[in-house]
Order: structure tokens, then sequence, then C-alpha cells
């Protein structure tokens, strides 16, 4: 692995190296990397907050976008990958420059026992919601965090869920109680407005949650005064239950956690093995994933409107809305036998190749989606209650989307034109040519015309690489990752060795870490892979689009009305699946 | 096998000489007729599960025909409970608490194998199987089941609620809802002992010590039942 380990210092990945050099020396040191991976910047816990302030304010620098933080206990490493130097837990920063197009890992090395970093909240305030899930899951205090409670489990909970030494099978009762004890209810600011406000208890099972979340708000008639948000009513263990599976049975996995479009979630999965593995998919292959992917990002910006409509009280557009998907889903259907949950990515191709009539299939369903995206077009987008409705309503500016680290439609509807696939484009998005909607409005109305237009862009990717779908393989020739075909199964010793190898050991990914990533329907999906060379996942994290959206949803309702929290809460379009993994 | 249609079960006819006929039949059957046709759902739908219910109430597939497209989302309002989706430790009093909100007479069905058994999800906080919880009338297998399986599901409901079967069963108590939080008398096999040893005032809950290695102390560890499944 040695042989492909970059110059940690050189550019462009670290151009700030020098300023950084002279600022920080000796205290914040880069670590050599593979190619494939982004750079990484080591520190300790009493540099963390100088570090951390450096990389958001200085100029060279300016990683703006908090985007994840993945915690590791190496306690399990084996022998010549354990850590050397007694430390157990480490907390990796995942930073974006909206303005250099970087990214970065800002890593921190912490001891068995207690471990503790200072909190980032106030640098990054997106960071709030990410160290509690550290703290919850992994046991890492950050000190100074305005509200260090328990987010994906309960209260009623012992230990720390991710660490290496817990049992992943040892549940533990809850109980009303034990559900988040909000201070908001019991507390109000002015002892004299008692009696003015009133504690609204919103979800976790009210029809415009689309699923499990949970809101307490303090309301002073039908104004939101203080809000309160909770997650973790599905919190499935993907993290934990990852680590149980081999790489290739971790991908129906991915498939749940946003469950709309689960194409994506596995071509961002398999690409970020992949890239570990030094694998290159044919352009069949990627083709078709592209492809898939589009269609995918169509049926959940149709589910996001659709839903958020019904929640605004117009219900047709949900019949228009589900149509397409109907439509795509027989297409689906035909590639990998499932209509939701796919397993379809593999890691080097697909699980099988597509059907003989991809392309006319894809071809015929294009027109269906833009008759029935014309009615909801045509119900809606000039609709004088929609505009009322959506209108200035639940309002994000850029300055704040950036802090809470949104990214996908949301971001773009506050003025950011950040888009994975424009700027690190992967699969086939580098050879098309398409457009990045913005809006500078970043209100419902912003959001619901960022979505619309996204899906004629997908509709314009597609039209495209259908015109020119490669012939050819569509897996990878390297039988290490993926079965060879059975013909050469039955003929081939060699490849009888491979096909054994895989079904009883499954693909073995080197040892070392990635942090991978691709757009997402509501934004960046990056995953973060830590392989300790066995054939089983050390350490996956995801990041979730999802999940600094949801975080800043208490703040971004706060002065409106309750009603407008709905509008906004649908049109964020929070997916529990990804949110609480 | 020619599965037979869904009719009212009524007795034969008899013409009147006053000129309006008459059928005669079975208070109950009757009532039980007019339920199975009029169900009212309501969906508690938790995550992928869900997507695949609003496939079947939209236009596609049109849960209508069977005469339950009435969604509810309130429990007061509604006779059926569909559990769509993965059900974690933290939603299991929430669920509960739906269950209890819902006026007799009441039916449940479990969709998809998430909701039956837990699925894939054999973890820390996920519950295994709703009937730890709730119980269930009839179970919808699939991840997520197809739409047509669902409606197939509805149809065996509406056949068990006609047939008198569920009435009968119900007052038999074969069903014996394992409460969450409310009744610590219960135990619950997934849980750990040491908890329920807790709740029932017997003990206290393991201290987690954290030694040098910050693992958890073997003692409480043990004692916290780790290990049971
Ligand atoms: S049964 Fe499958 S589709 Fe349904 S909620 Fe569970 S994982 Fe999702």
């Amino acid at each position: 692995m040695s042989a492909t380990l970059a110059n940690p210092f050189a550019p462009p990945s670290i151009s700030f190296g020098p300023v950084l050099e002279q600022k920080l020396a000796g205290r914040v040191t880069a670590e050599p990397r593979p190619a494939s991976d982004i750079p990484t910047l080591v520190t300790d816990a009493a540099t963390l907050k100088e570090a951390a302030l450096f990389l958001r304010d200085d100029p060279a620098a300016a990683y703006d976008l908090f985007l994840d933080l993945a915690s590791v206990d190496r306690s399990k490493l084996p022998g010549d990958l354990a850590p050397k130097d007694k430390t157990r837990f480490q907390a990796n920063y995942i930073l974006y420059s909206t303005k250099r197009n970087e990214h970065l890992r800002l890593r921190v090395n912490l001891p068995a026992k207690e471990p503790a970093v200072p909190s980032l909240v106030g640098v990054w305030p997106a960071a709030n919601w990410f160290e509690r899930e550290a703290w919850d899951l992994m046991g890492i205090r950050f000190e100074g965090h305005p509200n260090l409670q328990r987010l994906l489990t309960h209260n009623g909970f012992v230990g720390h869920a991710l660490r290496k030494d817990y049992d992943k099978k040892q549940r533990w009762l809850c109980t009303e109680e034990d559900l988040l004890q909000t201070e908001l209810a019991a507390k109000t600011d002015d002892p004299a407005d008692m009696f003015e406000t009133m504690t609204l208890n919103f979800g976790p099972s009210h029809p415009t949650t689309h699923g499990t979340l949970r809101v307490v708000m303090r309301v002073d008639g039908e104004k939101i005064v203080a809000a309160e948000s909770e997650c973790g009513y599905l919190h499935r263990c993907f993290e934990g239950m990852s680590e149980t599976h081999t790489w290739v049975q971790v991908v129906p996995y991915t498939d749940r956690l946003n469950y709309c479009s689960p194409m994506i979630n596995g071509n961002g999965y398999v690409r970020a093995v992949e890239q570990m593995l030094g694998v290159d998919v044919p352009p069949r292959a990627k083709a078709a994933r592209t492809v898939l992917n589009e269609f995918s990002r169509i049926m959940d910006h149709l589910v996001c409107i659709a839903a958020n409509l019904v929640d605004l009280g117009a219900l047709t557009n949900f019949w228009y809305a589900f149509q397409p998907r109907e439509e795509i889903y027989g297409l689906l259907e035909a590639c990998c036998g499932a209509r939701l949950t796919s397993s379809y990515a593999r890691i080097g191709g697909l699980a099988k190749d597509v059907p003989e009539n991809f392309v006319e299939w894809s071809r015929s369903l294009l027109p269906t989606i833009r008759d029935r995206m014309a009615d909801v077009d045509g119900l809606i987008t000039k609709n004088k209650i929609a505009w009322n409705r959506m209108r200035g309503t639940g309002v994000v500016s850029k300055e704040h989307a950036i802090a809470w680290g949104f990214t996908g439609p949301s971001l773009r509807a506050s003025g950011v034109a950040y888009d994975v696939r424009k700027d690190k484009p992967y699969e086939m998005y580098g050879d098309v040519d398409f457009d990045v909607p913005i809006s500078t409005d970043g209100d419902n109305l912003a959001r619901y015309l960022v979505r619309m237009e996204e899906m004629r862009q997908s509709m314009r990717i597609i039209e495209q690489i259908l015109a020119r779908f490669p012939k050819g393989p569509i897996n990878s020739d390297d039988y290490r990752v993926i079965l060879p075909p059975k013909e050469m199964v039955y003929n081939e010793m060699e490849a009888l060795i491979y096909h054994f190898k895989l079904v009883f050991e499954g693909v073995k990914v080197p040892p070392g870490e990635i942090y991978s990533y691709t757009e997402g329907a509501n934004g960046e999906l990056g995953y973060s892979l830590v392989s300790d060379g066995s054939g089983f996942p050390y350490r996956i994290k995801v990041r979730p689009p999802c999940f600094p959206l949801f975080a800043a949803f208490e703040h971004v309702i706060k002065g409106g009305m309750v009603s407008d929290a709905v509008a906004t809460l649908g049109s964020l379009n929070i997916i529990a699946g990804e949110l609480d993994r | 096998m020619k599965t037979p249609p869904i009719a009212p079960p009524l007795g034969p006819g008899i013409p009147s000489s006053s000129g309006a006929d008459f059928l005669t039949t079975k208070l109950d059957i009757a009532v039980q007729w007019a339920q199975s046709n009029s169900l009212w759902p309501m969906p508690f739908g938790t995550a992928c599960c869900a997507i695949e219910f609003m496939s079947v109430v939209s236009s596609h597939y049109d849960l209508a025909r069977f005469g339950a497209e009435v969604v509810r989302f309130s429990p007061r309002q509604s006779d059926l409970l569909i559990v769509a989706g993965t059900v974690v430790d933290k939603l299991a009093p929430v669920l509960k608490k739906i269950y209890d909100q819902m006026p007799e007479p009441k039916w449940v069905i479990s969709m998809g194998v998430c909701a039956s058994t837990g699925g894939f999800y054999r973890a820390y906080h996920v519950v295994q199987g709703i009937d730890e919880i709730v119980p269930v009338d009839v179970y919808v297998a699939g991840c997520p089941p197809t739409p047509e399986n669902l409606i197939h599901g509805i149809i065996e409901l509406q056949k068990k609620i006609q047939s008198g079967e569920l009435a009968r069963h119900r007052e038999a108590k074969t069903f014996v809802p394992i409460r969450v939080g409310v009744d610590p008398d219960l135990s619950i096999p997934a849980y750990s002992d040491g908890v329920m040893a807790h709740l029932q005032g017997k003990k206290e809950l393991p201290e987690m010590a954290e030694t040098a290695e910050g693992e958890l102390d073997a003692k409480a560890r043990a004692a916290a039942g780790e290990g049971r499944r």
C-alpha cells in the first residue's frame, strides 16, 4: 500500500500547508494517505479547537462546511494495525470547503480511559448532533457541549453500542420515561409567560412526520417560540450490523438507509469499497448505475414533493406523482427482481446485467414522468394557495445552510451550487451535460422548485446516456471481488477457485480507510470505511444527508407558525431510515 | 384452488306480501360482514414498508377496491392498525400507546419481516417482532411485502373477521400482550435479566464501571445477562 501513498503536503490536497506550518507548527501534522482517500490532518485534543478555528477562518483553508464526525474504536485492530501509542478511540471530523471544493479529515486520537475532546459546536453549529451521536454510540465525551444527551438510543440504554466490547445483540428495555426528557416542556424563560405559551408534542406518530420524527414545541397561540427535535425512533443499528457481515452482505442494508432511492445508497457504498480495492468497473456498469441513480433521484423527489403537497392539503398531486413511480418500479423489478429494496449494486459491477430492452424501456418511461410532472406543475407552481403556504416559510439563509451542514437540494435552494455530481464527478457524471439548479430564496417554494428542476436535469442525464449506452461486460474481470460467470466456473480451474474463495471468505478489502462520497437524493452521502484486512468491515460510518437537516429543523421553524413547520418538514425531506440508520 | 368470493353470508330471502323483501341473518354475521368490508386502517409506517404501503393506497393498486381506503392517522378513528416497518426499542412504548388508544374492535396487521420478527436487524435496538408489544392478527411476509402481498393479507383478515374467529380468539385470551414499560412482572426474554430485576424492584441497575481499558466491567455485564441472546 505504501507505494500508492501520496506526499501528504503535496498540493492541491493541502495547499495551505505552509500557512499551517507557520501557525500550528508541530501540533498539527499531515498523515500519508492513499491517493483515493481525502487528505488527513492529525492533532490532539488540546489543539483541536485552535486547529478547527484555523481551518474554518483562514482564507487559504476555508473549510466552512462540517460534514461528518466518524468515530472509531481501534481496540480490536490486529497486531500491526493496532495503535502504537495506547490510544484507543479516534474522532474524525470530515470537513468540506465550498470555496475551494476540497474535503479534509481532521483527526484526534483519544485514550481508552475517559476519551474527551472539546466540543466544536461553537465552531461549526452542525457538529451538535454529530457529537451527541458519537457520545451515544461510542462514548466520547465532548466538553462544553450544550446538551450532551443520548440521541439515537434511549435513556434506559446502558453502555455505548458501537464500542467493540459491546455485545451487538444486547437490548435494553425502554419505558416511556426513557424518551427524551425535554426541559422545554417544564421550562419557560419568563415565569410571567407561564400562561401564555403551551407545550405541543409533535410526533413520533404523526401523519406529516412520514415515519418517526419527534418535535416538542413551545407555542404561543399558533406561533412557535421554541422547539426541540429528537430522532432515533428508527435506529436500526445499521453501523453495528454491518460489522457482523461481510463486505458484500452490507449491500442490502444500504438499500434501507434512504428507502426512497435505494439504488443511490448501494452505489455509494460499493464505490467506496471499490476505491479501497482499487477496482474499476466497466463502462456499461457505470452507465447503468448512472441511469438507475437518476431514476432513483426522480422517484425520491417525487415522493418528497407528493408527500409535502399532501401535508399542505393538495392530495391530488399524490396520485399524479405516484403513477410514474409505479412505472419506474417496473423497470427496477426487471433489473433486479425487487421493487424497492433492490440490492442491485455489487463490488465490481452489478448483481446481473440489465435487461435486453433496458434502453428502450428507460426511454419509454420519460414521457410519463414528464406528463405527470406537468400535471403537478400546472396545479402547483403558479397556484396562489401553494405560494402563500410555501413562499417565505421555512427560510434558510445561505450562511445558515452552510453553518448547519446542509447539502443537496436544501443547500442549493439556499444559494450554494455544491453538487457532488458536478464538483467531483463519479461514474458517468463527468461525461454528460447537465445544469445544477439553485435558488437564493431558501424557502419552501425554492426547495420545491429546485427539486422540480432537478428531475428535469435527471431526465436530461438519462437521455444522454441512453443515446450511447455502452455494450460489453457489466462486471469487472477482477474475480477477487466479483463472482466469475458461471461458464467460466464450470470450465476453468482458476475461476472455480475464485468462486470458491469469494463464496466462503468474501471480498478481502486491504487494511486502510476511506471517506467516499456521492450525491444522494438529499445531499452528500458519505461513507467512512475502515478495514482491518479481514473479510468483515471494521467500521462503517455513514454520513446521512438528512441528519444535519433535521438537526437544524428546530431552528428553522422557530418564530413561524405550526402549519409552516409542517410544510418545512416535508420540503426538507427527512427520511427516517437514513436519519437514524 | 378457487377462493370463495367475499359476499355477505346471509340467509335465504323471504318474499313478502307487503312488497318489501326480507333477508334473514344473525346480527353477529351482519356486523362482521360490515366490519370486514369497511376497515379503516391507521398506518403506523416507520420505514421502507411504509413506502410500499403508500403504493398500495395510491391509484395503481387502489385499496379502495377492498373497502379499506379510508386511511386515518388518528388511532381513535381507526380499527385496523397496519404496522409497516421496523419498530425499535425506543418506539415500542409509542406503538403500545397507539394500540391502547384504538377503540374495540381492532385488528393488527404486521407488514413486513421487520415488524413480524425484527427481520434482518438482529441488533441492540430493534424489537424482535411487534408481538412482543401488541397482539397481531395477520403477519405479512416480505421485505418489503409486494403490494399484492399486503392486499392478500387484508383479504385474509377480512375472512378471519367474517368467520368470527377473531372475536372468539380474543375472548379466549390467547393473546397476552406484553406490556412494555407498564407491567414489569411479565418478563420479556429479549431484555436482560438485570433490567427486569431492576424494574421488579429487586436490584439496582448494574453500574457501568469503566476499567482501565474502558471496557464494561465484566461482572456488571454478566449481571446484565450479556450473551443471553
Ligand atoms: S421488512 Fe424490509 S422493507 Fe420492511 S421495514 Fe423492514 S427492512 Fe424495510
